[in-house]
C-alpha cells in the first residue's frame, strides 16, 4: 500500500515531537493506545492561562506512519485554538486531511482520542469535571 | 554503483535466476508439446523435458525421479499431502500431528481435516521456535496417519529437527510429512537420510519460477499413495491431474540443478553477510534475534527493535529496502504474527519484528546501506516513542494501565 504525499511529509517531517513538562497545573496529557496493540500515543498540550489559547502542543508515538502523521497534524491543529475548539477536532477530518484509506482510519480514531484525552487531564487538573467520551473506536 | 531499490525479501519470493529463464523460453513457443501427447514429436520434445526435469529435482533432494510429483507450487503440495493423505489411510486412522507455527496452507489444509470429522493436535512450539520431541512422541496414539511438520519456517527460518522427528514417525509406524518450501535449495535436504515420506516445495522461493513446485512422494519402504484432490486425465501418476506446465517445469529442474551446484558457495557468502547485518542491528539497544540461532537457515534473520512499531519503521527505508514485519499494522487481520506469538513474544515485541530474508544476489554493499538506513530509521523513531521515553526513564511498561482495545 502506497502512502499519501501528505503523510509521508508529516512521517519524515514530524512537527512537534516532544515531551511538555506534565507537573505543570497549566499541561494536559493523554496517554492512548496499547503496546500490543501496536499503538501507543502520547500527546500533550500547553495552555496560556491568560488568554486560554493552547499555546504549545506535543506528540510522541509508537505506531505506524499513519498514526505517527495523524499525531504530527492533530499537534499542528491544536496550537492556537481555545481547548472548547480543540474538542471539536474529528478524527475523519484528519482521515481526509491525509488521505488515510479505511485499514487505517483507527489511527486517526487514536489521534481523536489522544486529544480528548489530554483535554480531559488539563480539566481535571483545573478542577472541572472530565467530559464523558464517546467510545468511537472501530478496532 | 549501489543500485535502489534492495531487494532482501527472499523468504516472500526470490528473483528468477536468468540461467532459469534462458533454459525455459523454448518451452513457451518452440517447444510448446503437451507432454501427454504421445503420438508426435512435440508431444515427445515436452515429455522429455519433463522427465529431465523430474530428475534435476529428484537429484537435488536424493529421491528417485519417480517420486516426484509436479504441483503448481507449495499450497497446493501442502493440500494434496494432507488431505490426500487423510483421505488415502482413512481405514487406519484420522489423527494428525502438526505445529503451530506452521505456514497457514498447512494449518488451513488442517482446519479442513476437522471439518471433515478428522482429529488434529497443533503441537506448541519452544520459546527458539523448534517443537519438543517428547511432545510430538506422547500426542501419538493408535488412531495417528500423519506428522506434518515443517522443514523451516519462513518467518524465523528455524530448522525442526526433522531426522529426530522422523525416527519417531517409523517408530509409531506414522508417515512423515513436511513442508520444505523454505528448505529445499537452500540446505542440504535428503529424503532418505532425513527419513521423509512425502514434502512439498516450490520453484519461485529457490530463483525458479512462481506457479510451480512439487511434491515428493515416497515409493518404497514404506510405498506412500495420496488420493488425487483434482479429478482429471491422471497425470503424474494419478495423484494430480492436469496439462503439465512444461515451461515452468523445465525451470523448476533447472533452479533444483543450480541450487544443488551453488548450494555451498552460496550459504558460505549470504550466512557471512546476514550475520554482518545481525551484528550490526544488534548493536542497538534492545533489539532481540527472534528464533533459534543455532538451528536456522542460513539466510534469515527476524529480529525485534524493542518500542518502535515494525511498519511506522519500514516507512523510513522501504522505497529503497524491501523487507517485511511480523506487525499487526501490516496485515489486513490486524493482527501481529501468529508466528511470533506461538514463539511466546508479547505482541508488543511481535509489533517490533523485522525480517530480512537474504539471497543468491544479495551484495556486500546492500547490507553496508541496510545497516546505517536501518539503524538510523531506529534511532529517529525511538526519539519519537513515548514508550522508549518511558524505558529510559526506568518505567515499568506494564504497570500502566492500557486502553486496550
Ligand atoms: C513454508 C511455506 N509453505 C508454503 C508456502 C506457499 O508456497 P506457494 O507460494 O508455492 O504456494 C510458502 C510461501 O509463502 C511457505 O513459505
Ligand atoms: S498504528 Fe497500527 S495501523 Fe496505524
Amino acid at each position: 500500500m502506497a502512502y499519501s504525499e501528505k503523510v509521508i511529509d508529516h512521517y519524515q517531517n514530524p512537527k512537534n515531537v516532544g515531551t511538555l513538562d506534565k507537573s505543570k497545573s497549566n499541561v494536559g496529557t493523554g496517554l492512548v493506545g496499547a503496546p500490543e496493540c501496536g499503538d501507543v500515543m502520547r500527546l500533550q498540550i500547553e495552555v496560556d492561562d491568560a488568554t486560554g489559547l493552547i499555546k504549545d502542543a506535543r506528540f510522541k508515538t509508537f505506531g505506524c506512519g499513519s498514526a505517527i502523521a495523524s499525531s504530527s497534524l492533530a499537534t499542528e491543529w491544536l496550537k492556537g485554538k481555545t481547548v472548547d475548539e480543540a474538542l471539536t477536532i474529528d478524527n475523519m477530518t484528519i482521515v481526509e486531511e491525509l488521505n488515510l484509506p479505511p485499514v487505517k482510519i483507527h489511527c486517526s480514531v487514536l489521534a481523536e482520542d489522544a486529544i480528548k484525552a489530554a483535554i480531559n487531564d488539563y480539566r481535571v487538573k483545573n478542577g472541572m469535571e472530565a467530559l464523558k467520551l464517546d467510545d468511537k473506536v472501530v478496532h | 554503483m549501489l543500485k535502489l531499490p534492495i531487494y532482501l525479501d527472499n523468504n516472500a519470493t526470490t528473483p528468477m535466476d536468468p540461467r532459469v529463464l534462458e533454459a525455459m523460453i523454448p518451452y513457451f513457443t518452440e517447444k510448446f508439446g503437451n507432454a501427454a501427447s504421445r503420438n508426435h514429436p512435440f508431444g515427445w520434445e515436452g515429455e522429455e523435458a519433463v522427465d529431465y526435469a523430474r530428475e534435476q529435482v529428484a537429484k537435488l533432494i536424493g529421491a528417485d525421479p519417480k517420486e516426484i510429483i509436479f504441483t503448481s507450487g507449495a499450497t497446493e503440495g501442502d493440500n494434496l499431502a494432507i488431505k490426500g493423505v487423510f483421505e488415502m489411510y482413512a481405514s487406519k486412522g484420522n489423527h494428525i500431528i502438526t505445529a503451530t507455527t506452521e505456514h497457514k496452507a498447512v494449518l488451513d489444509a488442517c482446519k479442513h481435516i476437522e471439518k471433515l470429522g478428522g482429529e488434529v493436535t497443533y503441537l506448541e512450539v519452544k520459546p527458539d521456535g523448534l517443537i519438543d520431541l517428547a511432545q510430538l512422541e506422547a500426542a501419538i496414539k493408535p488412531t495417528t496417519i500423519l506428522i506434518a511438520i515443517m522443514y523451516a519456517n519462513n518467518e524465523v527460518g528455524v530448522i525442526q529437527p526433522v531426522k529426530e522427528i522422523s525416527a519417531i514417525a517409523k517408530r509409531h509406524g506414522v508417515l512423515f510429512f513436511t513442508d520444505g518450501t523454505q528448505a529445499v535449495g537452500k540446505i542440504p535436504v535428503d529424503v532418505n537420510k532425513d527419513g521423509i515420506d512425502l514434502m512439498a516445495f516450490s520453484g519461485h522461493k529457490m530463483y525458479g519460477p512462481k506457479g510451480v513446485g512439487a511434491i515428493y512422494v515416497r515409493r518404497k519402504n514404506p510405498r506412500v499413495k495420496v488420493t488425487a484432490q483434482m479429478d482429471g486425465g491422471g497425470h503424474e501418476r494419478g495423484m494430480r491431474s492436469g496439462t503439465l506446465n512444461v515451461p515452468g517445469i523445465v525451470g523448476l529442474g533447472k533452479a533444483c540443478e543450480l541450487c544443488m551446484l551453488d548450494m555451498e558457495a552460496d550459504t558460505k557468502r549470504i550466512s557471512a553477510m546476514r550475520d554482518k547485518l545481525e551484528n550490526a542491528l544488534l548493536k542497538l539497544e534492545e533489539a532481540y534475534v527472534n528464533g533459534s540461532k543455532e538451528h536456522r537457515l542460513p539466510h534469515v534473520s527476524n529480529i525485534s527493535f524493542k518500542y518502535v512499531e515494525g511498519e511506522g519503521l519500514m516507512m523510513g527505508f522501504n522505497k529503497n529496502i524491501a523487507v517485511s514485519s511480523g506487525s499487526a499494522c501490516t496485515s489486513a487481520s490486524l493482527e501481529p504474527s501468529y508466528v511470533l506469538k506461538a514463539l511466546g513474544l508479547g505482541d508488543d515485541l511481535a509489533h517490533s519484528s523485522l525480517r530480512f530474508g537474504l539471497g543468491r544476489f544479495t551484495t556486500e554493499d546492500q547490507i553496508d546501506y541496510t545497516i546505517e538506513q536501518v539503524s538510523n530509521t531506529v534511532l529517529k523513531l525511538r526519539e519519537m516513542s513515548p514508550l522508549w521515553e518511558m524505558f529510559k526513564e526506568g518505567i515499568d511498561l506494564n504497570s500502566i494501565e492500557w486502553a486496550h482495545h
